[in-house]
């Protein structure tokens, strides 16, 4: 088997698991949820037009959400000990990095499916066009995020407080992806796409660079 | 360790002489731009300790050698600490230039983020279980979090570029003596974090010494108490 | 088979073992006794190449495992404290998922085979957080022999699991020593380790201070060599400290 279909395989697992605890998808949409509904409170989208900050408001629920479907990824390893099956397999440890990642990417992407509809209507957001755009953003935002996410839940799974610590640990790092992918929705958003390729392009710089940096390092930080 | 602390002690004396007297005052900023010389020199010693720890997280990850963690370690403590002067000196130079004490200026905005990073790994050096374990975890932190530096500089620059600049005084003019006092004032934090350093690290190694007594011990009274 | 040379564990500033020798032939059953805190688990783990030891080699057919990890991974099977599996996924997948990771041929006939054997056939569709102890730890053991390995290590892996159960595992151990195993077993058990196993190794503070051979070996006769063996390792160990005192 080779290293790809291996990887599959921890993807698969991944998947099946998800699909059984199904609580923990719908308690991160529904989170997701009320972080959009906690901004309506706060900004009143009943007085407010609150088109220049939609984009903001969306990735700061994403994100959040986004972090804590990644400490329950790693939290479901834990229990029995789960992960040092993979390492007494025979299978490379980057892909068992891979493969997490891959979940975890799935898993935010089929979150911001939902929600990414949800909070136009809640929001009152005017949108008309450019959802092939908007899709590409969330693609490349969630990409970076889901692959230093990983990392960094893997790291903090081994700590006493790891859901406070992934937090402190993945939003400082993770700026840059926030600072391009909001601007650039917001761009997008606002149909002015002439400065949305160069932010692509720096999007997927970071995925590449977060993606093969952890992929190289994995190995080191599964050992007991 | 005499040498160095006597070194850093006349130089720091010479540091200040110079950037409070011989220094020119600068024509548009007035006295609040000597904070210059200590802001510019905290910030170069953090990266230097930030870059130490990114070498000694190679080096750990390679070698699985204790000392290079505890490097590690002490340099990322020093350099949370040097990137706090920085913050809070550019913070007062602020203050006394433009009357607020922040306005999200890119280059002071990137240092905070670099502050958070590197207390994130301070929390996880404090808390990660298992002690080759910690190294290890605390180590690809390290790694990862240097490289992102440049990186979230450059997101920094660019979202502060996006917004209209608000008038600021123009640039500073650099006269040599203003030059020198700069020099002198890099050299003497850099010579002082390496003494700090090499504090750090001693204390470090004593405390490796005492769990070991207190693990001979341990085992000493384990055996006096199988005999009893 | 597989063999520690000169193995030395530091974790942090205790030496959990000191200079271990350990060969494990195929064939044979070894049983690991010692005292809790001895290093038995961190050996066994050694062993299975989750941890690597501070000094020291381990070695497959001879030649140092480093570097073909994962093929020696391929050869090994392990039984921990923790069980490894996944609550959330049945009997079934469970095994299905370790058979793919392992690459296993013709895997939805060997994980039948292996859920018949381990008398789970009839749970194979109930998530394992279902399961009592017992039931994960049949499941464990099918699990860990489920890629036909050719060492198997197994830390204490009668937990949990009732008479019937422990006889159902002793058979497993026995057929495999008879397909030419190499078997690594701990356990508190010692009288019916002994009845199992062809040796016995002996570790105490990270050191082997006695090993031998299980035949002819009653259960009475080999609990006074054990008290033997750690007395003996008391008055060195007492020698040791008083030693330390007086550099003091």
């Amino acid at each position: 088997m080779g290293f790809l279909s291996r990887t599959m395989t921890v993807v698969w697992k991944d998947l099946m698991v998800e699909f059984r605890a199904k609580e923990m998808l719908l308690s991160v949409l529904v989170f997701a949820l009320m972080v959009l509904v906690v901004f309506g409170f706060a900004f009143n989208p009943v007085e407010h037009d609150l088109s220049d900050i939609f984009a903001g408001i969306m990735w700061v629920a994403y994100l959040f959400a986004g972090t804590l479907g990644l400490n329950r990824s790693f939290m479901s390893e834990r229990v029995n000990d789960a992960l040092q099956g993979l390492v007494i397999s025979p299978i490379d440890r980057s892909s068992i990095f891979l493969g997490k990642f891959m979940s975890n990417f799935l898993f935010m992407i089929a979150v911001e499916l939902v929600l990414t509809p949800v909070s136009i209507i809640l929001l009152k957001y005017p949108f008309h066009k450019g959802a092939l755009l908007l899709g590409a953003a969330l693609l490349l935002g969630t990409f970076g995020f889901a692959a230093i996410g990983t990392f960094l839940a893997a790291l903090a799974s081994n700590t006493r407080a790891s859901e406070v610590l992934l937090p402190v640990l993945i939003f400082p790092l993770l700026a840059p992806v926030i600072i391009a992918v909001v601007r650039v929705t917001d761009a997008i958003l606002g149909g002015d796409v002439s400065g949305v390729m160069p932010a692509f392009r720096f999007l997927a710089a970071y995925d590449v660079i977060f993606l093969a940096i952890p992929f190289l390092l994995f190995e080191y930080m599964l050992e007991n | 360790m005499k040498i160095l602390a006597w070194l850093t002690g006349i130089l720091g004396v010479v540091a200040l002489y110079l950037a409070f007297i011989v220094a020119p005052e600068e024509a548009v900023m007035g006295p609040p731009q000597r904070i210059f010389y200590f802001h510019v020199a905290s910030a170069w010693t953090a990266y230097l300790g930030f870059l130490v720890v990114f070498v000694a997280s190679i080096a750990y990850l390679r070698t699985g050698a204790r000392k290079w963690d505890r490097l590690a370690f002490s340099s990322a403590e020093l350099g949370v600490f040097f990137t706090s002067m920085a913050l809070l000196s550019g913070m007062t130079w602020g203050r006394a230039a433009w009357g607020i004490w922040w306005d999200w200026e890119p280059r002071l905005t990137s240092t905070f983020i670099l502050w958070l990073v590197y207390i994130g790994y301070l929390f996880t050096q404090m808390t990660a279980e298992g002690d080759e374990k910690r190294a290890r975890i605390a180590a690809g932190l390290g790694i990862i979090g240097f490289l992102d530096v440049p990186i979230i500089h450059m997101s920094v620059r660019w979202w502060r570029s996006l917004h209209p600049e608000v008038v600021r005084p123009g640039k500073m003019q650099m006269e040599p003596m203003m030059g020198v006092a700069l020099l002198f004032a890099v050299v003497t934090f850099t010579l002082f974090y390496v003494y700090m350093l090499k504090w750090r690290v001693r204390t470090e190694d004593l405390r490796d010494r005492l769990f070991h007594l207190k693990e001979i011990m341990r085992q000493r009274g384990a055996a006096a108490s199988r005999r009893g | 088979m597989l063999e520690c040379k000169g193995v030395s564990r530091l974790a942090g500033h205790r030496e959990i073992l000191r200079g271990v020798d350990l060969p494990l032939e195929g064939g044979q059953v070894c049983a690991l006794f010692g005292p809790n805190g001895a290093g038995k688990s961190t050996l066994l783990k050694i062993m299975a190449l989750l941890t690597r030891p501070t000094r020291g080699v381990v070695l497959w057919d001879g030649e140092p495992v480093r570097g073909r990890e994962s093929k020696v991974r391929q050869q090994l099977g392990i039984v921990s404290h923790a069980t490894y599996l996944y609550n959330n996924l049945t009997a079934e997948e469970n095994l299905y998922f370790h058979g793919r990771l392992f690459g296993i041929p013709r895997l939805r006939e060997r994980v039948e085979e292996i859920l018949e054997k381990v008398g789970l056939y009839y749970a194979r569709r109930d998530t394992v957080g279902t399961f009592s102890r017992g039931m994960q730890q049949r499941l464990t053991i099918g699990r860990a022999i489920l890629h036909e390995p050719r060492v198997l290590l197994l830390d204490e892996p009668y937990t949990g699991l009732d008479q019937q159960g422990q006889a159902f595992l002793n058979d497993v151990i026995r057929d495999f020593r008879n397909a030419g195993g190499a078997c690594l077993l701990i356990s508190h058990d010692l009288p019916d380790a002994v009845a199992l196993a062809d040796k016995f190794i002996i570790l105490s503070e990270g050191r082997i201070v006695r090993e031998g051979s299980c035949s002819d070996m009653t259960a009475e006769s080999f609990d006074n060599i054990y008290r033997e063996a750690l007395e003996v390792d008391r008055e060195s160990g007492d020698a040791w400290a008083i030693q330390f005192r007086g550099e003091g």
